[in-house]
């Protein structure tokens, strides 16, 4: 096989089924592509080959014997590393967590290896998922295979740049405030963020519980709807997760979208926007048209405050959530004197600079005297947000806009200060807030060939009718290379 | 100037962060330009406006099968965690977590 293959889920299984390679095979050949390459992308922090190659030889058993196969059966995946794996060391890339091995897998994960998947190893991100363009990694940034001086985005930059750069067939991610969408956009790869509540979060390490989700990243829309057929569904170790049944992803994909109302809001094509990001996105509505889908025009009156209130409820969750990180039960001690000594010296040395400026502000939003004017103010926001997209399915099937304002930007163009970067999550935070599933799919490049992403949202649960879409445009784009 | 540096001590007391002079400054900075930032959720009126604690599924009402999450039986299950969890501790005496003495007598 040469390092050139692209593979895709489905020619994973034709190879393995007709025995032009093996399981075994396969994942060897992904670990020397990741021996080749991931010194220069640090897309990855650990690789786990002991399990992995367990995995393979489990699927080239089945094979042998003649056995019906799971549905990801031999498929290499990379698992972000703020999600829980048994056995393989979870970091979260901060240097508080550097040691931890989880004693469980996350239910997502589980649900990966009795599909039959192959784990290569865990990515890297933004510490605890906060950021947006994976530089906040106490192990250093990933660096976008697309154009290595640029960032992957983040905060799943390293499972999109794995994707990318063909290290990983598909990978999980999650997505708080754009963690999968805008990273998916940056590296030309499709990103899905599920339906709040569709995807259980048991495993999940915490950073705003309220608004995190764990989604799939691919190549292609097929291999995105295959692996949310298997991660999706109520699990009862997570009572947020919905007792909503799973659709039949692989079916939904090949409807006809002939006649689907796509809403295309103003506020999301204003000031701030890239001219070519907006041009590239204009063309992928126009090309929706031509297959039969009606434009819709809308007003979303409430998206320019939505960074805002993104802020004080995700770093108010943050603080209460990253409380727990105080040297006493797992990870990182630094020792003390007293017990308040011993929390301080453990959080001030283990926390990097972002992560301790977000615990400061969601503290400081929750402490008395100040919790009414921004926590219980941004609260009231988030009703009129979600106000906002309740509207408009009321009127059309999917929203339509850009996944970010701009393509990848240059690796410390954007680091100054914690606002800056905040504000490149205009058009993801919205639809995180609503807890509505979004998907970035590519639609074309820049004339500098960074990659542009397109954006759907659809009602709560219908994913189908998102990756249908996606499905339907990415068939008829032609190719972006 | 929305925060002060006593703000910004009070507030690192609270979250259990010892702070350098140098982070004070920097945070108090940051936080300022955010807290300024997010002053523009005044410009609404919210009267009458209900806080949003979770995500609400619009088809909840409307949809029997009812999509917002249930909570399941408050049920007692065998949970045999302490061994993995105790050998991942930075100091343990099983079946305890060992930390600087708290009460002095």
């Amino acid at each position: 096989m040469s390092a050139a293959t692209n593979w895709t889920i489905s020619s994973v299984r034709t190879a393995l089924e007709s025995k032009k390679i093996s399981a075994r095979e396969l994942a060897a050949e992904f670990y020397s592509r990741i021996d080749r390459q991931n010194s220069e992308l640090n897309a990855f922090l650990t690789l786990s080959p002991e399990r992995a190659y367990e995995q393979a030889e489990r699927v080239d058993a089945a094979i042998a014997r003649g056995d019906a196969l799971p549905p990801l059966a031999g498929v290499p995946i990379a698992i972000k590393d703020v999600i829980s794996t048994q056995g393989i060391r979870t970091t979260c890339a901060s240097k508080i967590l550097e040691t931890y091995v989880p004693p469980y897998d996350a239910t997502a994960v589980d649900r990966l290896d009795r599909a039959g998947a192959v784990f290569l190893g865990k990515t890297n991100c933004d510490e605890f998922a906060m950021g947006g363009s994976n530089e906040n990694s106490a192990y250093g940034p990933v660096r976008n295979p697309v154009a290595p001086d640029r960032v992957p985005g983040g905060s799943s930059g390293g499972s999109a740049a794995a994707v990318a750069a063909g290290l990983a067939v598909a990978a999980l991610g999650t997505d708080t405030g754009g963690s999968i969408r805008q990273p998916g956009s940056f590296c030309g790869i499709t990103g899905l963020m599920p339906t709040y509540g569709r995807v259980s979060r048991y495993g999940l390490v915490a950073f705003a519980s309220s608004l995190d989700k764990i989604g799939p990243f691919a190549t292609n829309v097929a291999d995105v709807a295959a692996v949310l057929s298997v991660i999706a569904g109520h699990d009862a170790n997570d009572s947020t997760s919905a007792p909503v049944p799973v659709a039949n992803y692989a079916a939904e994909i090949t409807k006809p979208v002939e006649g689907l109302r796509i809403g295309v809001p103003e506020d999301y094509f204003g000031e701030g926007l890239d001219p070519e990001v907006k041009s590239n996105v204009e063309v992928g509505i126009a090309q929706l048209e031509r297959l039969g889908c009606r434009r819709v025009p809308l007003r979303m009156p409430h998206t320019d405050y939505a960074i805002a209130t993104y802020y004080i409820l995700a770093t108010a969750e943050a603080s209460s959530n990253l409380a727990r990180y105080d040297g006493v039960r797992y990870g990182l001690r630094v020792p003390g004197a007293t017990l308040t000594e011993m929390y301080r010296r453990t959080r001030v040395r283990g926390f990097g600079p972002e992560v301790k400026c977000r615990i400061m502000l969601g503290t400081y939003v929750l402490s008395a005297g100040y919790y009414d004017a921004y926590y219980l103010r941004a609260q009231r926001v988030r009703t009129l947000i979600a106000r906002d997209f309740a509207d408009a399915f009321q009127k059309v099937d999917a929203i339509i806009t850009p996944t970010a304002p701009t393509p990848a930007f240059r690796l410390g163009e954007k680091t100054s200060d914690p606002l800056t970067m905040y504000l490149a999550d205009i058009y993801t935070v919205t639809g995180s807030l609503a807890g509505v599933p979004g998907i970035s799919v590519p639609c074309g490049k820049t004339r500098g060939g960074l990659p542009v992403g397109m954006q759907l949202f659809g009602p709560h649960f219908k994913e189908g009718s998102v990756l249908q879409i996606a499905h339907a445009f990415e068939q008829t784009r032609g190719s972006l290379n | 100037m929305k925060i002060s540096r006593e703000d910004v001590l009070r507030v690192a007391e609270l979250a259990h962060l010892g702070l350098s002079p140098e982070e004070v400054e920097t945070y108090r900075n940051q936080l300022d330009r955010i807290l300024s930032y997010i002053d523009k959720l005044n410009e609404l009126d919210l009267t009458n406006v209900e806080p949003m604690a979770q995500v609400i599924y619009a088809s909840a009402t409307t949809d029997p099968s009812g999509a917002h999450p249930q909570l399941r039986e408050d049920e007692i299950v065998p949970c045999n965690a302490a061994e993995p969890v105790l050998a991942a501790a930075p100091d343990a005496a099983k079946p305890f977590f060992r930390v600087p003495k708290v009460i002095d007598r």
